[in-house]
């Protein structure tokens, strides 16, 4: 263990050594930061590996992840609705830990939280081997409405045929929505009494103004944030901290703010339960004590390592069928690194250096979702570790900086994949997808289901001609669209009136301002295979094949169309002009809460079984077949290589598609060149190159083929192989077969 | 307006020269390597026919980014100097972009390159593929003098230049014919790398596809220990191998 001395710090001045004035008079985390961060300009030389005592508290917690492999899930407490002070305090190894919490009284026992909807726990204790309990059962299906029940009671039956086809589709009306970052960083600079204060400071401007619904709605939203701080508060205690006051060490900082975030994952089961951007924050703290001679490097060190494995073991209760569509077990607990801030000075620390050096100081893995924000101008040093780091785990991906700075500010973070937010003053109602490439097949078939022969959307007249006329079927698709985004957009609005009723989000809200910035997250899925699919009708022939019923179940390409990812206009200005379409449509229908219309090309790892429950389609891809992950081209039509590949994607506007837009990148080692160094460096120029050519996102996987497959043959040889698939990251033995092998059909982008 | 006859173009990242690069192949090649990976670049009138404006136009398309990834262009082929006039002219209008360019040649046709179309050449790849005039003769159908004859010539032009090398066992793995070749690079000022490149049979498929015999189907590619056995040959002479 590191003997370090640690003189005990002065509760009464948690602020010494900090300047700046507009932070200390009101609630601002961006302005603390740049009044006091220190950018770092260096090497990856400094960094300290993992001390004996690290490593034994990650060994404690990872001897348990076989059995949690091999059962789904380790243990539940099947009897206590978790809520932020529910359960008593639990360790790993209490003697060892420099940062303590978990979300029960135990690790990876996960809790239950029925106010998304009771049917999605008990279905996840069942399908685990867990019997739901009585009382819990009595109470959220008697005298306590869920989420999920008030969405069903103002559904329409258009919206339910719509679900269930699975045109639209994954919608969060069962689960929790998340993609909603509480600024956990406000916990450890001002503590809660402050916190509390300047919330009571909020409502009572709300005290003259007419109680009208939205009046009454925000007083009693604010009443509930103002006594989950009081919960937080209270949970903290029982690990033995005081958050009522602000942190007045690194330690406490790491504690506090990972405090504040363990409140959210104690009450909230969201499908991305994003952290924010605290590493420059805390690197402020972790710099002071290094000054001070509290600490040493490989105490800093380890503070963040503590953090991490905390951050790795959140878990939650959801179904089997939940788990297939994302991939394991994800939970999205971003954390965004890097960028440059509206001074020009890059916001890199050393601590953005030590979150990533975690991946080698406790292995590869998917969480937390370590996003680094690019620039060109990043300093070398930070950008070589990155593309280190990148090549030896294929852990990281990586956002457009000089994207987000001028739209959400430089202190904008990402919650779940690419879906961009300024830390504490903007939310998002997360609104899963539509899948453009079946309401193709809904326009050529006048709106019946291509797989059921259903009439799902409106009845029009299908297309009857034996061939498909480019015309004929654009003017139909636009029609189809129309309908499609009208019923999105009002389903959204039901599930986020429901949300906020059934099941809000107490603390996250705490912990950003009033009133605050609403965005409503749609999005697409099957860009590609549409793209390319108009692109044969228009480029090529394509003749149609109906059954009896006159239904069109199949095609025949004739000739050879471009496709989209070969930085061909031809086919790339298809795939563009479908996405500003498709917003141009989602924008003429109001929104809950009036929020800002946006849209995100993001399947997540969902591809896979969007592409199961559709039909053929006219680019020739079969039933069922996978579709290609987020925005990228379709697998195996790629063919110029990496960079033409993701220069299509970059043709995407952000601004039609600001919830964000995915590219995930495989790439062989020898694909990037001949020694570490060198793919180190050329790496570093593609994402140079990429972002300036307006790219957004990307995904980076350097790995090859065979590796894959052996792990599919051998997966308990590769515990930790980690893959990046759109947006996020995950152990490649976890996924199911199926995903497997969409995997590996992927585009490897190599040397010939 | 000079025209070329192209076969493909793409980026490629780390084998082409350095950082991202567009590659250019053209059609068209005197040599029939057995181990040839690229057997539908063999004829000129296969490829399609382009000017060199056509050509200057995708390579403008992709200056900022092939700038910002530390790449530049790449002519492959086939064999880029059996279209010499072609390529001379398609270096030259890089050059005025300021790009850094690579030519990709086995050497064969070296005596086509002027010395103007020398200077406007950044970085030669040159494929020596035997120093065993008789194994490079049964292997290529070509005749191993003129290669050698370039590779000194670039030296005295000072055109810097990375040497390619397939590794076929039994035909390129005999440790003389690989020393010797060494000794021959290492009395040149200009080479900067030895890239050793197992021989792999991924264009298998395109002789399925063209319908013609893959002569090297079934046989071994080299191991690993092989590989490195003959960078460190090299390596022992103070080149850059790898």
């Amino acid at each position: 263990m590191t003997v370090t001395v640690q003189p005990p710090a002065d509760t009464s001045t948690p602020w010494r050594g900090f300047t700046g004035e507009e932070w200390q008079r009101e609630i601002d985390v961006r302005s603390f930061i740049q009044d006091n961060y220190a950018p770092y300009e260096g090497g990856a030389a400094f960094l300290a590996g993992p001390t004996d005592r690290t490593l034994a508290v990650w060994r404690a917690v990872a001897a348990l992840f076989p059995e949690e492999r091999r059962k789904g899930v380790l243990d539940v407490d099947t009897a206590t609705p978790s809520t932020i002070t529910s359960h008593a305090p639990g360790y790993i190894d209490r003697d060892r830990e420099l940062i303590v919490g978990l979300q029960t009284d135990a690790p990876l026992k996960r809790a239950i939280m029925p106010n998304g909807g009771l049917r999605m726990v008990e279905n996840g204790l069942r399908a685990y081997g867990f019997e739901p309990d009585p009382f819990v059962t009595t109470v959220f299906g008697t005298y306590r409405k869920t989420h999920n029940d008030g969405v069903f009671d103002a559904y329409t039956p258009e919206m339910l045929r719509a679900r269930k086809a699975g045109i639209v589709t994954g919608l969060p009306d069962a689960y929790g929505r998340g993609r909603i970052i509480g600024d956990y960083r406000r916990v450890a600079l001002y503590g809660t009494s402050r916190l509390i204060e300047a919330k009571r400071a909020e409502r009572s401007r709300l005290d003259h103004i007419p109680s009208a619904a939205d009046v009454i709605r925000d007083r009693e939203e604010l009443a509930e944030q103002i006594r989950a701080l009081g919960e937080l508060e209270r949970m903290a205690a029982s690990y033995g901290c005081d958050v009522s006051r602000p942190a007045a060490t690194a330690q406490e900082a790491v504690q506090w703010l990972y405090l504040g975030f363990l409140a959210a994952v104690k009450e909230q089961n969201g499908a991305a339960m994003s952290l924010g951007r605290t590493s420059t924050f805390l690197d402020v703290y972790l710099q002071r004590d290094l000054d001070e001679g509290r600490i040493d490097e490989s105490r800093a060190q380890e503070l963040v390592d503590d953090f991490v494995i905390k951050l790795r073991i959140v878990r939650f209760l959801r179904t089997p069928e939940y788990d297939a569509l994302f991939s394991g077990d994800p939970t999205w607990v971003t954390e965004s690194i890097g960028g440059i801030g509206e001074d020009d000075r890059p916001l890199v620390t050393r601590t953005s250096f030590r979150f990533l050096q975690t991946l080698y100081n406790l292995g590869p893995a998917p969480e937390p979702n370590l996003t680094v924000l690019w620039s060109r101008r990043l300093p070398e040093g930070f950008k070589r570790f990155c593309a280190q780091v990148s090549i030896d785990t294929s852990s990281i991906q990586y956002e457009s900086d000089d994207l987000l700075r001028p739209r959400t500010g430089d202190d904008s973070a990402i919650a779940c994949c690419v879906s961009a937010m300024a830390v504490g003053r903007q939310m998002q109602f997360f609104g899963a997808r539509v899948n453009l490439a079946k309401a193709l097949l809904y326009a050529i078939n006048g709106g019946r289901d291509e797989m059921t022969g259903e009439q799902v959307a409106p009845a029009t007249t299908p297309l009857t001609g034996e061939y498909l006329d480019h015309a004929e079927v654009a003017g139909a698709y636009d029609r189809m669209l129309d309908w499609l985004a009208a019923t999105y957009v009002n389903a959204l609005n039901v599930i986020h009136y429901m949300h906020d009723k059934y099941a809000y989000e107490r603390i996250e809200m705490a912990l950003h301002d009033h009133p605050v910035h609403r965005t409503m997250a749609c999005g697409i899925a099957g860009l590609s295979v549409a793209a390319d699919s108009l692109s044969a009708i228009k480029h090529a022939r394509v003749r149609v094949i109906r059954d009896a019923t006159g239904l069109a179940v199949d095609y025949r390409v004739e000739g050879d169309y471009p496709a989209y990812g070969n930085d061909d206009d031809r086919a790339d200005r298809i795939a563009v002009d479908l996405v500003r379409s498709f917003m141009a449509k989602v924008r003429r229908h109001p929104t809950y809460r009036g929020a800002e219309h946006t849209q995100s090309v993001l399947t997540i790892t969902s591809n896979v079984v969007y592409g199961k429950h559709t039909g053929n389609t006219p680019d020739g891809r079969r039933a069922g077949a996978p579709f290609a992950p987020g925005a990228n081209p379709m697998n195996g039509r790629d063919h110029r290589g990496m960079a033409a590949s993701a220069l299509s994607v970059a043709k995407i506007p952000y601004d039609q598609a600001r919830d964000g837009i995915s590219l995930t990148s495989t790439i062989t080692p020898e694909g990037l060149g001949h020694d570490p160094a060198e793919r180190a460096g050329h790496l570093v120029g593609i994402l140079d190159a990429y972002t300036a050519e307006g790219g957004f996102h990307m995904n980076v996987n350097v790995l090859d083929r065979a590796t894959l497959e052996d792990a599919m043959e051998h997966p308990d040889d590769y515990p930790e192989l980690t893959i990046r698939v759109s947006g996020y990251a995950v152990h490649f033995v976890r996924l199911t077969r199926e995903q497997q092998l969409d995997v590996i059909g992927r585009t490897f982008h190599g040397a010939r | 307006m000079t025209t070329g006859r192209i076969h493909s173009w793409d980026l490629s990242t780390g084998v082409d020269g350095p950082g991202t690069r567009f590659v250019l192949f053209l059609s068209g090649c005197p040599l029939r390597c057995l181990y040839c990976a690229n057997p539908d670049t063999w004829h000129m009138r296969d490829g399609e026919q382009a000017t060199v404006d056509d050509v200057l136009a995708r390579i403008e398309r992709y200056r900022r980014f092939t700038g910002l990834a530390g790449g530049g262009v790449t002519l492959t082929g086939g064999e880029p100097l059996l279209q010499s006039a072609f390529t001379a002219e398609v270096l030259r209008r890089c050059k005025e972009l300021g790009l850094h360019t690579a030519l990709d040649t086995s050497g064969v046709l070296g005596a086509r390159a002027d010395d103007a179309l020398l200077a406007d050449t950044d970085l030669v790849l040159l494929d020596i593929k035997s120093f065993d005039a008789g194994v490079h003769r049964r292997l290529t159908g070509g005749r191993l003098a003129p290669t050698l004859g370039f590779a000194t010539r670039l030296n005295r032009l000072g055109v810097r230049a990375w040497i390619r090398y397939v590794l076929v066992p039994g035909w390129t793995d005999d440790e003389e014919a690989v020393d010797g070749l060494a000794r021959f690079l290492a009395d040149l000022d200009n080479v900067d790398r030895v890239d050793v490149l197992p021989f792999h049979k991924l264009g298998a498929a395109k002789y399925d596809a063209l319908g013609i015999p893959f002569p090297l189907r079934d046989h071994p590619v080299p191991d690993a220990a092989l590989a490195e056995r003959v960078r460190e040959q090299f390596r022992a002479h103070g080149l850059r191998a790898q």
